[in-house]
């Protein structure tokens, strides 16, 4: 990438009209972005920010989900701070336990739903607001600040991953603030990997001896995740509509 | 016309001695004070901008997923807590709250509270009600003396 030169012309601001000082402002920008880059690309201090480099995504192994296990949700729900009150229709739909039988086999299989964190997003293609984004790490997010709760996000979803929060709430957790008014969804538990840790499903999923779920950097070839899915043959749900979500389902 | 650019000379000359003497309202809210140290900036420069410094930094939060920002919410909500009668941080429901002090005396509304918790974290809690550094420096000096 080349570099835009620093304008070493500029020798008093109050001669500077305004164009030239934005222009100025840019290239310095740059350097210290691009500083930044350089110094991870040396294997530096990491970088505080969400690194474009990675994509986080999980693997679920269809086969270690058993049908009566409910720990992910639990964990969800602790960790975030959400509850079912037992009215389907205004629950949060942060993760849920879904049942499948196939038609011709019977065979039965059940597993965790959730945001597929999709690549190519419905719920951002149609946000007015700008609300519904991608994190440069692949993390679809909702951002309550701009969210007007049109809900055309929860439409757009093909996985009904998202949803809205009806009533006021109270005492949420400080890492997972929801509230009125806004649509809520999985969020990859971000905070939890911001501190380099997985989401609270996984590592529930885990302590349940079941181990159906794998958290990982799809991106990385030697991470976990990416050398079992060029292992085993996997699946993204509704792989017709080539979202290329960034769960992947194993023996489904 | 005399009188009233004598009554506009008058205004004007209270108004300079209110700004010179620093004549407050008897309404003025009591701000609490907060555990931690003071902010650098000084506190005049925060009552004026501690929104944007917060709105900046929200964004790189949410946004760009930085998590070492200097200004976040939940940092502001843990060190000004305002301890109630049970010696536990009040909520934004108890109009003690930091936030609500000034808030209500400026008649602006916030919505930080919607979604965010007004109550800091348990272990931030723990923190507060701990003695300051120099406090636990002293007792352990006086103690030292006394024996």
């Amino acid at each position: 990438m080349k570099l835009p030169a620093l304008n070493t012309a500029i020798k008093d601001l109050s001669e500077v009209d305004r164009r030239e000082f934005f222009k100025a402002g840019g290239a310095v920008a740059t350097v210290a972005l691009t500083s930044g880059v350089t110094l991870m690309a040396f294997g530096g201090e990491a970088s505080a920010k969400a690194d474009a480099g990675k994509r986080w995504g999980l693997l679920i192994d269809v086969n270690k989900c058993k049908s009566d296990c409910n720990a992910c949700v639990t964990a969800c729900s602790d960790e975030n701070g959400w509850e079912d009150t037992g009215n389907p229709e205004t629950d949060a739909q942060w993760i849920r336990k879904v049942d499948l039988t196939h038609k011709q086999t019977g065979r039965e299989v059940s597993l965790p739903m959730m945001c597929q964190h999709c690549e190519d997003a419905p719920c951002i293609d149609v946000c007015p607001t700008g609300a519904s984004f991608k994190r440069a790490d692949g993390i679809v997010l909702v951002d309550k600040h701009a969210c007007i709760g049109c809900r055309y996000c929860m439409m757009a979803c093909p996985f009904k991953a998202r949803s809205f929060v009806h009533e006021p709430i109270e005492n949420q957790k400080t890492h997972a603030p929801r509230g009125n008014g806004t649509v809520e969804s999985c969020t990859l538990c971000v905070h939890r990997v911001d501190k380099g840790g997985q989401p609270a499903c996984v590592e529930a999923c885990g302590k349940t001896g079941n181990g159906a779920m794998m958290f990982g950097d799809l991106n990385d070839p030697a991470s976990e995740i990416a050398v079992a899915l060029k292992q085993y043959s996997s699946i993204g749900l509704r792989d017709d509509l080539r979202l290329n979500p960034g769960v992947r389902y194993n023996n489904l | 016309m005399k009188r009233l650019f004598a009554s506009f000379l008058i205004l004007i000359g209270l108004m300079g001695m209110a700004s010179a003497g620093e004549i407050k309202s008897s309404l003025a809210p009591v701000v609490p004070k907060a555990a931690g140290e003071a902010h650098p900036e000084g506190n005049e420069f925060m009552r004026i901008n501690h929104m944007k410094l917060m709105v900046h930094d929200r964004d790189d939060t949410v946004l760009l997923g930085d998590r070492n920002v200097k200004y976040s919410l939940k940092e502001c909500v843990a060190c000004h807590a305002v301890m109630g009668p049970d010696a536990r941080p009040v909520s934004v429901k108890s109009d003690q709250h930091f936030c609500r002090t000034c808030h209500e005396f400026a008649a602006v509304k916030i919505d930080c509270f919607q979604c965010h918790n007004s109550l800091p974290d348990a272990d931030l809690v723990k923190k507060l009600t701990m003695l300051p550094q120099k406090d636990r420096e002293l007792a352990a000096y006086l103690k030292e003396v006394t024996e």
